[in-house]
């Protein structure tokens, strides 16, 4: 399995997320930048966090009209696994392929620290390697990761599953702690935790490896003919 | 040509961490009249004599300088003569 990890003009978590692919999850791996148009040959995309063009405007959503969007549309519709950390989900959001938005943090404060996630749903292609209510230790990094949405999309959201990590406490203000979501198909997920930076007991955790080896796992068993 | 002048500001229904900040910020100054703020952004589009001008403006308003999940916009378009 093959991923690639956008980089965009200001992304700064792309070397965490491009070592745990590769290191960690002994995975091949390269850095897409920004301005190609394709992601043939690539099986999985992850889209790193940091600050794409600087936030202005809004978080990612400058990024979100970047060439490389409309292939990362083209792969999620295709139904390839999909992961976009912090900034990577803002971008998400604004490309339409989450529902909601992200508001400043309630405290309006930059947190930057570990954070106990719990797992909502281990049914997906993302979580398959933890436990349903499994308490994860991942950190979080940043300034606007208050999740909002209307009352009929969290309704959605819940009856679909589509909540897949919730914070343990209410860290940013975000609606119903929700700290990751995916897309109805189940392909995009997008979460503000980092879970690159939690896959060796050196970086003070390793909960975050286990979503990796999800996604590798789940992508053998439907490409891989068992012999 | 035209001065398209954009107001974004979240949607009365989203709480705006930041408006809450400066109104207890001007409450612990003793401007307790102050009943809200809501804390938006402002934009100055400098555009070219086209056609349809307000219906392009909705569009960049819509595509990009809001995000209509969360926010609020308006704007004026004001005819000027270049100088």
């Amino acid at each position: 399995m093959k991923f690639a990890v956008i980089v965009f003009p200001g992304s700064n978590c792309d070397s965490d997320m491009y070592h745990a692919a590769s290191d960690a999850l002994g995975a091949e791996v390269e850095y897409v930048w920004h301005h190609a148009t394709s992601l043939e040959g690539f099986d999985g995309i992850l889209l790193p966090g940091g600050f794409s063009h600087g936030d202005y405007l809004r978080s990612g959503a400058i990024a979100r009209f970047a060439p490389i969007m409309k292939a990362v549309i083209d792969a999620a519709n295709q139904g390839k696994p999909v992961l976009g950390v912090c900034n990577g989900f803002q971008i998400l959001l604004e490309a339409g392929l989450l529902p909601g938005a992200m508001k400043r943090n309630a405290g309006l404060k930059f947190i930057c620290r570990p954070t106990v996630l719990t797992v909502e749903n281990e049914k997906t292609m993302f979580t398959s390697g933890y436990e349903k209510g499994q308490e994860i230790m991942i950190p979080v990094a940043h300034g606007e990761g208050n999740y909002e949405c209307d009352d009929a999309t969290f309704n959605e959201l819940e009856k679909n599953g589509q909540i897949v990590f919730r914070y343990r406490d209410n860290i940013n203000g975000s609606r119903h702690q929700i700290a990751g979501i995916m897309n109805e198909q189940g392909n995009v997920l997008g979460m503000m935790p980092h879970p690159e930076r939690a896959v060796e007991a050196l970086l003070g955790s390793e909960d975050g490896l286990a979503l990796f080896q999800s996604i590798v796992r789940n992508w053998r068993e439907t490409h891989v003919a068992t012999t | 040509m035209y001065k398209v002048k954009v107001y974004v500001t979240l949607r009365e229904s989203v709480l705006d961490p930041q408006g809450v900040a400066v109104k207890s910020a001007l409450h612990t100054m003793n401007y307790k009249e102050v009943e809200d703020v809501r804390i938006g952004k402002y934009l100055e589009l400098v555009v070219a004599e086209t056609e349809q001008v307000d219906r392009r403006v909705k569009e960049m308003c819509e595509k990009l300088l809001a995000n209509t999940v969360i926010e609020d916009y308006r704007y004026e378009v004001e005819e000027v003569v270049p100088s």
